[in-house]
């Protein structure tokens, strides 16, 4: 695949393609498609190289993340675990001057294919950032809507899915007599699982999360974790961390990145206790990063 | 904060405070003969202005004032925020400089040079619309009959392109400070550009646009001599927004002049230069209220700062 530069990637509204989000059929609420157990998908990246202009900050990677896994990215500051994930969901082509090289396969499907629709793609890979991002004006509930309104669904169709992905997200509970409250009222935790709920109510395909615990104190980063685990039993999740005890905690198979380079991926439990690699060895170990 | 820098700051703000009141009296002196001779409610209410006949009801004049100015923030403020919202989200990066400059050149363009445009040029091409519009809507309030030349609509016009620049540029600075975080999170959930400026850019930067439109209303309020030459100086209220008018500032740039002589023309025109003044602080005070209101529903009822007028002379 050639570069393509980002304007005739974004604006395009392209044909309707197999990349869509699977909508649950009118007579299935979306707790019963849960229920019957809605299944990941899963991602492989081919030759994925990621640029900032000139500067190539990824350097060809080949990586499978397994469906209703949790896959754990670590490696140092810079070594470019959030570009890949940016990659993942089209995000990087958002920033002026930067593309991607190399495939994104979704079961197969791939991502960057001219005939993709980009805000397809995107609802099927949801995305948890960092800080909690809950939008300023919306309540609890529209904020858990928002995505649903975007991609058409509204109505009795839309409390359920909200509901449900309140549940889903631990939160439901908190915040079930106060729905019409502002988002940004919440705590930072709150706050956080009030984005993952945002995420999983369009039901995505995929999870992608960039260090979600980084700014939650432990009590809330302990709730994110068991949530995580529950959640990869309807979706494949791709974590970033910085946290080695976290990745050990929630990830079935952990990716070592450094400087642009996957340099191992396998079982978390063999990339703590016995890494081919004698740079994951050092980094595990905290001799570096 | 360390109490000498606060003395300074409290002295600062209430010395401004002073100044705006020493303007209310002084203007209020000058103005007593007309009050005394006509009564305050009479000169605001009447709908005459005719000087030669000792006629002074400035009625006509704020009315003009509002309804010229309510249109220019009708037209001006979508078209700036449009133009902003262009600029710093959907225009291909090699145009914005380009488009930026050109938007604020408009601001260089002194007033006169606008009112003269718009007699020569805007007048005439225009009004064969106008007239195509007032006949074809004049089932609606306020339009309909022969439209005049000069009128309230063409000055609402003029005002807006003139406070198109400020309202843009400043929209633009609060568009500029919309986080990146929420811009992602909303294309990450799979907005197209149009619905992240919906969902995450608009609502972030609703009350700083809201104090941008302020700031347009007021340039529009106390604009002169642009309104002047095209709002038609008419002695009575006009009945559509195609008849011609009159406003407050351009009844005392065209006759300040010729009231030297006679003191209680004199006095009436400071007096409506006193009623331009508390228009506009009223005006700006309603929109403050407004945008803190905006501001404190954003927060979600969470304390909000002091203002910072109040806060700063207590
Ligand atoms: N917006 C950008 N413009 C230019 N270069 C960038 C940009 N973002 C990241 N980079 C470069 O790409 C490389 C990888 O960055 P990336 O953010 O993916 O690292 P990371 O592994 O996520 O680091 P961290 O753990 O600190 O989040 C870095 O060398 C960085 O300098
Ligand atoms: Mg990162």
């Amino acid at each position: 695949m050639t570069p393509e530069p980002t304007t005739t990637l974004t604006d395009v509204d392209l044909p309707e393609t197999p990349l869509t989000t699977p909508e649950v059929p009118a007579h299935e609420s979306a707790s019963e498609a849960a229920a019957n157990g809605k299944n990941g998908r899963r991602l492989s990246l081919q030759d994925l190289k990621a640029f900032y202009g000139d500067n190539e900050a990824v350097h060809g990677i080949n990586l499978e993340y397994n469906p209703n896994e949790v896959t754990a990215m670590i490696g140092p500051s810079g070594c470019g675990k959030s570009t890949v994930l940016r990659c993942i969901n089209r995000m990087h082509e958002e920033i002026p001057g930067a593309y991607s090289t190399g495939k994104v396969l979704l079961d197969g499907l791939d991502v960057y294919a001219s005939d993709v629709d980009l805000t397809a793609v995107r609802r099927a890979i949801g995305m948890v950032f960092q800080k909690p991002t809950p939008f300023p004006t919306l309540s609890i509930f529209d904020n858990v809507a928002a995505g649903l309104k975007l991609a058409g669904i509204k109505g009795v169709e839309a409390s359920d899915r909200v509901e449900w992905a309140l549940k889903g997200a631990g939160l439901w509970n908190e915040v079930k007599d106060r729905l019409n409250s502002p988002g940004i009222g919440l705590s930072g935790g709150q706050q956080q699982r009030l984005c993952i709920a945002r995420t999983i109510a369009v039901e995505p395909e995929l999870i992608l999360m960039d260090e979600p615990c980084s700014a939650l104190d432990p009590i809330a980063t302990l709730r994110v974790e068991e949530l995580i685990q529950e959640l990869k039993e309807q979706f494949t999740i791709v974590i970033v961390t910085h946290n080695m005890q976290q990745a050990a905690r929630v990830a079935d198979r952990t990716a070592f990145f450094l400087l642009g380079d996957l340099v191992e991926v396998g079982p978390t439990e063999s990339i703590f206790t016995n890494p081919t690699d004698s740079r994951t060895e050092e980094y595990v170990s905290g001799k570096f990063g | 904060m360390d109490t000498p820098v606060r003395r300074i700051l409290t002295g600062v703000a209430a010395l401004i405070l002073v100044i705006i009141a020493f303007f209310l009296i002084r203007l209020y002196i000058e103005a007593r003969p007309v009050f005394s001779a006509y009564g305050a409610t009479h000169f605001v209410f009447d709908n005459a202005w005719l000087p030669s006949k000792n006629l002074y009801g400035a009625w006509p004049l704020i009315a003009g004032t509002l309804i010229t100015s309510a249109i220019a923030l009708i037209i001006g403020v979508p078209i700036a925020v449009a133009a902003a919202l262009f600029v710093t989200e959907l225009c291909p990066r090699p145009l914005r400089a380009t488009l930026t400059i050109l938007v604020d050149l408009l601001a260089a363009v002194p007033s006169v040079v606008y009112g003269l445009w718009a007699v020569f040029f805007l007048i005439p091409k225009i009004k064969p619309a106008e007239q195509w519009f007032s006949d074809t809507f004049s089932f609606l309030p306020f339009v309909g009959g022969q439209v005049a030349g000069p009128n309230y609509f063409i000055a609402g016009l003029l005002l807006a392109t003139m406070i198109i620049p400020i309202v843009s540029a400043i929209s633009r600075e609060v568009l500029a400070t919309v986080p990146q975080e929420h811009k992602e999170a909303a294309l990450a959930l799979g907005a197209t550009r149009w619905e992240m400026i919906r969902l995450a850019v608009l609502p972030y930067s609703r009350a700083g646009i809201s104090g941008a439109a302020m700031l347009g209303l007021g340039r529009a309020l106390g604009e002169t001599i642009a309104v002047t030459l095209v709002i038609g100086n008419s002695a009575h209220l006009g009945s559509t927004i195609f008849s011609q008018g009159y406003t407050l500032a351009a009844v005392i740039a065209n006759e300040f002049g010729e009231a030297a002589s006679n003191p209680v023309h004199r006095a009436s025109l400071i007096a409506a230069g006193l009623v331009l003044f508390l228009l506009t602080l009223v005006v700006n005070f309603i929109a403050r209220f407004y945008v803190t209101r905006a501001e404190k529903k954003m927060l979600g009822g969470a304390p909000v700062a002091e203002p910072v007028a109040t806060g700063a002379a207590a």
